[in-house]
């Protein structure tokens, strides 16, 4: 049950807030420039941002909820499993962000959560 | 080069280098966090015990910093590529994630273990073949 709570965190908040980022980084707009003072600069426009601190607070409750369920559970079992969120992002990405998500992705995803199923029957 | 040609080629690039940085990250959180054991054993009064014995293992600081490494790479492709195509496509980690699992970790994984991470990895190879941006450029799938 415990097990279930904080997956749940683990997909939930950490796909909310990687949604908020990605509003964030939007609104920066496309990098060119990849030199280490223009990354500086970029990294510290994106912290003023409100939608990124709101992000980075949601995906922190993922980040716990994971430390907490990988102190009793396999690496190899957590992560995969956690690719739940790959549906949960492209519901959110669609209703949120207001991206496209045509056929073949959605077969995609379809397929990640068929793999998220069978690795749920591995569990030990 | 064309315009597209040069995006995806940035795109798989950063791709790769998030691929490597997280899943070797959450690898070493893993042997952190083993390190430490069950959280859920103890009670509320013992969980500063707990935050402390995790804040000073080694392997939970050299997780974080690759899991930042992978953050930063990660807000860089998310300036110009899809949130949908950015998470799955970057999800080729799962496949990394299980032979590091299986070499540093010496996590035993079973057949079927393996092969639920093929399937997430074909349902990515799937989502790959689509384009990086729907919402700034024409939808070329």
């Amino acid at each position: 049950m415990r097990e279930v709570a904080l997956l749940f965190f683990i997909v939930v908040a950490g796909t909310a807030g990687e949604l908020c980022v990605s509003r964030a980084m939007k609104s920066i707009g496309e990098v060119h420039d990849f030199r280490p003072r223009s990354i500086l600069r970029f990294v510290i426009r994106s912290l003023r941002l409100p939608w990124m601190w709101l992000g980075v607070t949601l995906m922190s409750l993922g980040f716990f909820s994971l430390l907490a369920i990988l102190s009793f559970q396999e690496v190899s079992f957590v992560v995969p499993v956690s690719a739940l969120s790959y549906a949960a992002g492209a519901f959110g990405a669609k209703v949120f962000l207001g991206e496209r998500i045509n056929r073949n992705r959605w077969i995609g995803i379809a397929v990640v959560c068929i793999g998220v199923t069978i690795v749920w029957w591995s569990r030990k | 080069m064309t315009h597209t040609r040069r995006l995806h080629l940035k795109t798989t690039l950063l791709i790769l280098l998030s691929i490597i940085l997280g899943p070797l990250g959450n690898v070493f959180l893993g042997k952190a966090m083993k390190g430490v054991g069950p959280v859920f054993s103890g009670r509320i009064p013992e969980l500063g015990q707990i935050v402390s014995r995790v804040l000073a293992s080694g392997y939970i600081w050299l997780g974080i910093a690759c899991l930042l490494g992978f953050f930063v790479v990660h807000m860089l492709l998310l300036t110009w590529a899809d949130y949908s195509y950015v998470q799955p496509a970057t999800s080729l980690s799962y496949l990394s994630l299980s032979i590091l699992s299986y070499f540093l970790l010496r996590e035993m994984i079973s057949p079927l273990r393996w092969l639920g991470v093929i399937v997430i990895c074909l349902g990515v190879f799937l989502v790959g073949r689509t384009s990086p941006s729907t919402t700034g450029a024409p939808d070329r799938a």
